[in-house]
């Protein structure tokens, strides 16, 4: 019992638990027909939610304030530069993950170029510089209609037993994440900086080297998470990020993460991605309207923000 | 301290140099917009627009960011396209509810401490799903008093112009010269001063939420008036549009410093450059919304110069 309660006191248990919740009810609803294609869809939307949210996670874990808004244009830049490099050749799809890496790499590195040689608060330094990739998406991929190499896309749909290889390879990612961020400088330091910034220049951490690891490393999981989503629904579209600006904030903090910075939780990640997709799946299976859906969302989340949110904020170590 | 008043005249007046500036540019373009019909068409969107920039200006005030505001638009639209013409009663009800909602979301996130950006975000869900089930397909109508209003032939300046000044107006008073204003604004730079003084700090934040959900109703309908009918996406794009302007306007993430006078020129800035000036320009729609983010980077990065050179001297 004590042990049960001491994993409930993690910040992340909860969303696993909701994660859970929405299955059973969904389940329930269906009579226990379609489980496990649940299962195997819910992982498969999963990854691209858990890619970003791995991002956000460290920029808001580098404090208050910080923040990344340019996820979405970032998305669907990286999507059409991907696209557009694979050119349909299945030969040229390594070419093409490394130039959606660097894209992406390139708007984070601006992204921390705004905010420390300008002076621009985190927010509004992403919030423009997505106006800007924006525009440069829209000029450059419009009318674009390469799709992607058979085999990439095959790749990204692949499941082994019902579960997907990007699921696994996300688990990788999350668990290479996870060590990074206990077990190396750029991980401890990012945390401590989080904590307290002062403190951490004082101790002699290099603070602005993080920052510049943390948002470039955002923009790569951008990248990266565009040229996913181009090859699972078969091309490059502007409009392809647009929902990762909502789920890849309110996975970091509906996971656990604290709010207030420092206190990253990768596992909540993938609790609450899962957590928001298989309510998405519960809402379709409930055979609701597109508009009951999207409130019923939004009402989900404000409410689990409400009653579960604030512990990072209120009460930071809940050791 | 001569020196340092004129760099902080400087900062305060960055805003309506940057949109003397764009209008400087375009009467060198194009002097035959420079009249009272081409305001009146350059600045068409502009009243929505800077109602929608005031609401968030509000929400700045207390250091929190509304990212619902454009799909709370849309919804405000959609309703006035709809309920407020069938059954006007209903109508203002359900607006004045939805106003109530968002002084309850303030007094939520002042209450558990929550991030107002994620409350928002969630929120914007809300308002987009309530808009489509009120007007799943794009129509309806305005009501009539509202497309008259809106099409007002005024005297000397172009309608856009003198709703302009009057939401200026309105704005600075309550914000700038009440007392309860001041106290508003308090909250966003030190809330615990302004909680040892005694007041309520989810009540205070309620006020701005609640002012925020008045203007964005504004925004709303204004928006209906022009485009004459609506559709649940019709407002969504003035989220980021209203955190620009207000921004631009010299408004700050934090300290509670915010100017609404500036967040109205910060707003017909926006409207002006991102698509009269581009047309001018030769220069294709595409990159509208990256003028508005280069103009915004250009703006603050201009801001922090001056503040760094105040800071010296």
């Amino acid at each position: 019992m004590k042990a049960l309660a001491a994993r409930l006191s993690r910040p992340w248990a909860w969303s696993f638990l909701g994660a859970v919740l929405v299955f059973v009810l969904a389940v329930s609803f269906t009579g226990g027909a379609g489980a496990g294609g649940m299962i195997t869809t819910a992982l498969a939307l999963a990854v691209f939610t858990i890619v970003v949210g791995l991002g956000q996670m460290i920029v808001i874990t580098l404090g208050p304030g910080n923040v990344d808004l340019s996820l979405p244009a970032n998305i669907g830049l990286a999507s059409a530069v991907s696209m557009t490099v694979m050119n349909g050749s299945d030969s040229l799809v390594g070419i093409g993950l490394l130039a959606a890496l660097g894209c992406g790499l390139a708007i984070g590195v601006a992204n921390y170029l705004l905010i420390r040689a300008l002076g621009i608060p985190p927010i509004v330094a992403t919030l423009s510089s997505s106006f800007v990739v924006q525009s440069i998406d829209i000029a450059y991929g419009r009318g674009l209609q390469i799709k992607p190499p058979d085999g990439f896309a095959d790749f990204v749909s692949l499941q082994i037993g019902g579960i997907p290889v990007c699921a696994i390879l996300a688990m990788l990612l999350s668990a290479g994440f996870g060590i990074a961020l206990r077990r190396t400088i750029y991980g401890r330091s990012l945390m401590a900086v989080g904590q307290n910034p002062r403190a951490a220049q004082f101790a002699g951490l290099a603070l602005e080297r993080t920052r510049l690891i943390t948002y470039g490393l955002c923009g790569m999981l951008g990248g990266l998470d565009g040229a996913l989503l181009a090859g699972y629904f078969r091309g490059a579209n502007v409009d392809l990020g647009n929902e990762y600006l909502l789920s890849s904030i309110a996975v970091v903090v509906i996971g656990g993460t604290s709010v207030a910075g420092g206190k990253p939780s990768v596992p909540g990640i993938w609790g609450a991605s899962l957590f928001l997709i298989l309510l998405l799946t519960m809402l379709n299976t409930f055979g609701v309207s597109a508009g009951v859906r999207l409130v019923a969302t939004g009402l989900v989340i404000v409410a689990v923000i409400a009653i579960a949110g604030n512990r990072g904020l209120v009460n930071p170590s809940p050791k | 301290m001569g020196r340092f008043l004129s760099v902080r005249l400087l900062r305060d007046l960055l805003p309506a140099l940057s949109l003397v500036l764009v209008l400087a540019a375009i009467a060198w373009l194009n002097p035959r917009a420079i009249s009272y019909l081409g305001f009146t068409l350059m600045l068409n969107l502009a009243v929505p627009i800077v109602l929608a920039t005031v609401a968030q200006m509000f929400v700045i005030t207390g250091n929190d960011l509304d990212l619902s505001i454009g799909p709370f638009v849309s919804f405000v639209a959609c309703v006035g396209a709809t309920w407020l013409v069938e059954n006007p009663l209903v109508g203002i009800l359900v607006l004045a509810v939805s106003i109530g909602i968002y002084a309850l979301l303030g007094w939520l996130i002042q209450w558990r401490g929550l991030p107002s950006i994620v409350v928002t975000l969630g929120m914007s869900f809300v308002w987009q799903g309530l808009a489509v089930l009120v007007l799943p397909k794009p129509g309806g109508s305005a009501p009539d008093w509202l497309l008259s209003l809106m099409n007002v032939k005024s005297p000397v300046l172009p309608f856009p112009v003198v709703a302009s000044l009057v939401i200026a107006i309105v704005a600075w008073f309550i914000v700038m010269r009440t007392s309860y204003g001041a106290v508003l604004r308090g909250t966003g730079g030190n809330a615990a001063a302004i909680a040892r003084a005694g007041w309520p700090l989810p009540v205070l934040k309620a006020g701005l939420f609640a002012a925020a959900g008045l203007f964005g109703v504004l925004s709303g309908l204004a928006l209906l008036g022009v485009t004459t009918s609506a559709d649940a996406n019709v407002g969504n794009g003035y989220t980021l549009l209203s955190i620009a302007g207000a921004i631009l306007g010299g408004g700050e993430f934090v300290g509670g410093i915010v100017s609404p006078v500036g967040a109205v020129i910060g707003a017909l800035t926006l409207t002006l450059a991102a698509s009269p000036l581009l047309t001018f320009l030769d220069i294709p729609p595409d990159w509208q919304v990256g003028a508005n983010g280069i103009i915004l980077i250009v703006v603050l990065a201009a801001r922090t110069r001056i503040g760094r050179q105040a800071a010296r001297t």
